[in-house]
């Protein structure tokens, strides 16, 4: 079984099954059709652009939550995204190789934290890494602490972002040809060699792709890091908490907020696009 | 393959328990007629969930629905326009929010219950009120813009001012702060989970549970919190919405209340 990325499917698959010139007449129509849910989706975006005082963008995001919460945010996604590929790449690789049992137990549950919500992820992280949770008690009589820290921060985000790097990695080593490295190692390569230098190359840009899609979810992540690493400006406080409470306290701080987290995922999306459309050339 | 027939398995099972669990529909013989949307604190929870069901008992073409959040949360979303008959505030600066979003008429606000502040424990390390400011306690309290965490804010104001405890007392403690929570039930689960030491909530949520340990605040530095309940401009159901304001402060009202922990008689009493 060959798993796609789920979001990659659709625009890989409308390059070729371009319908025929002929068809284009009914293409009024399914414009028509498209539409509502088009504006739909649009409307909040352009309200909350237009309700934002863009001209005094700056002045709000000089606050000091509003600084805590972006430098925190940036901090917590970049040693989160390091952690992903370190540990999420070895999981892919297995996923799309190796047959083993409860292979596809495995598969199912990697998708797990994506449909799931992630304040349930939260509330499993307490359990598991909470003051008594199960690794939690241990690691305090070591003196490792977790909870109010931006360690649950970092372990929040990979929780919930993690699966999307392994879905798009593990899609992309599955597409390779394994003549390639058959080849390659016929040629006397390791399997080092193979994977570093016949593997890699060829999926460069899809787990780049997915990395950034990961990024992007764990820089969003609000239910998972407010249950379980709490709210406390410059430690805990990342941007989308600032923006829950700002909406309380300040709604100008949340708004510019709430502007730079919108720009940050439509450029994300476009750099995926671009690379994917790259790596198929 | 052996998977794919256990899932069939699973799947026919999840079918059969929806079958057991769907509502026997056709039994409520008449559908209610109005709606009350209560717009409440927090820490109103168990309480107003009774207040509901014995208002229900009595106004039985009444439905009774409930939006707990922070105070703070439930005026913001009045401000943007949500939909409720009632609003009922754990303090009078988010009540002033809602007034000032034109959404209560200032005269028709009540004062209705009175709560007061204590420290919830749990675990050995917080036992007295003077070890809040021992390093290495974990203390959450409600965020600022939450009535218990400006409550608890005052609270630490007024030790800071009194000799017995000090400036050093109200550093220490905050100092000791892990985390600003959205609303005093939160801060209180981060307690009986034992992710906290302690934390600063109402007697009336302390009281509803049995496994912290609660520390009572000196009365001289204790802070009321003054519950005020007003009616919405633009109610749903302005008749039922006028029902269930009056049957909050009518004996029956104020003996579940009373009963919840909460105090009453501070009604006579004004806020500053």
């Amino acid at each position: 079984m060959k798993s796609t990325p789920f979001f990659r499917s659709a625009n890989s698959h409308s390059a070729q099954n371009r319908r025929p010139v002929a068809l284009r007449p009914s293409l009024e129509i399914w414009r028509g059709m498209a539409l509502p849910l088009l504006a739909f989706l649009l409307l909040p975006l352009a309200a909350l652009l237009w309700r934002a005082d863009l001209s005094q963008l700056w002045v709000h995001l000089a606050d000091p939550v509003a600084l805590q919460a972006i430098r925190l945010s940036l901090e917590t996604t970049t040693i989160s995204a390091f952690l992903i590929v370190l540990l999420g790449t070895p999981v892919a690789y297995l996923l799309a190789r190796y047959d083993f049992p409860l292979r596809r137990v495995v598969d199912t549950l990697i998708d797990l934290p994506t449909v799931l919500p992630p304040a349930v992820a939260g509330l499993g992280l307490l359990m598991a890494f909470g003051r008594r949770g199960w690794l939690g008690a241990p690691l305090e009589l070591l003196g490792i602490e977790i909870a109010f820290t931006a360690v649950a921060v970092v372990l929040a985000q990979l929780f919930i972002a993690s699966p999307f790097y392994v879905r798009a990695a593990a899609g992309a080593f599955a597409s390779i040809e394994s003549e390639l490295e058959q080849a390659a190692s016929l040629d006397g390569a390791s399997q080092w060699q193979v994977f570093r230098f016949i593997t890699l190359p060829l999926v460069r840009m899809s787990l780049l792709s997915g990395l950034v899609m990961s990024w992007s979810r764990a820089l969003g992540d609000f239910g998972a890091t407010i249950l379980f690493a709490g709210n406390f400006p410059g430690r805990t406080q990342t941007m989308p908490l600032a923006i829950y409470l700002g909406f309380e306290m300040d709604l100008d701080v949340a708004l510019a907020l709430s502007v730079i987290l919108i720009a940050s995922a439509f450029l994300v999306l476009m750099l995926v696009k671009w690379l994917l459309a790259g790596e198929r050339e | 393959m052996k998977y794919r027939s256990l899932s069939i398995c699973l799947f026919c099972l999840a079918l059969l328990c929806a079958g057991c669990l769907a509502p026997a529909d056709g039994s409520s013989s008449k559908p209610p007629t109005q709606e009350v949307v209560v717009f409440a604190a927090a820490s109103l929870t168990d309480v107003f969930a009774e207040i509901g069901t014995a208002f229900t008992a009595t106004n039985p073409q009444a439905a009774v629905t409930f939006n707990f959040a922070g105070s703070q949360q439930l005026a913001s979303q009045l401000a943007e326009g949500a939909p409720a008959s009632l609003f009922a505030s754990a303090d009078q600066r988010q009540m002033d929010a809602a007034v000032a979003a034109g959404r209560v008429d200032p005269a028709s606000v009540a004062l209705f219950a009175c709560s007061r502040l204590v420290v919830v424990a749990s675990g050995d390390r917080v036992a007295a009120l003077s070890d809040l400011a021992t390093p290495g306690v974990k203390l959450v309290i409600g965020a600022d813009a939450v009535p218990v965490g400006a409550y608890a804010l005052a609270f630490l104001d007024a030790a800071a001012a009194d000799p017995a405890y000090g400036e050093p007392f109200r550093a220490g403690v905050l100092a000791n702060v892990v985390s600003y929570e959205q609303s005093v039930r939160a801060v209180l689960s981060k307690v009986r989970l034992g992710e906290a030491d302690a934390g600063i909530v109402y007697a009336t949520d302390a009281q509803a549970v049995a496994d912290v340990a609660v520390i009572d605040i000196p009365t001289q530095l204790n802070q009321l919190a003054y519950y005020q309940v007003a009616p919405l401009r633009d109610a749903i159901a302005p008749e039922m919405t006028r029902e269930f304001f009056s049957f909050l402060l009518s004996s029956e009202g104020k003996g579940l209340l009373s009963a919840a922990g909460f105090s009453t008689d501070c009604a006579s009493a004004t806020p500053e």
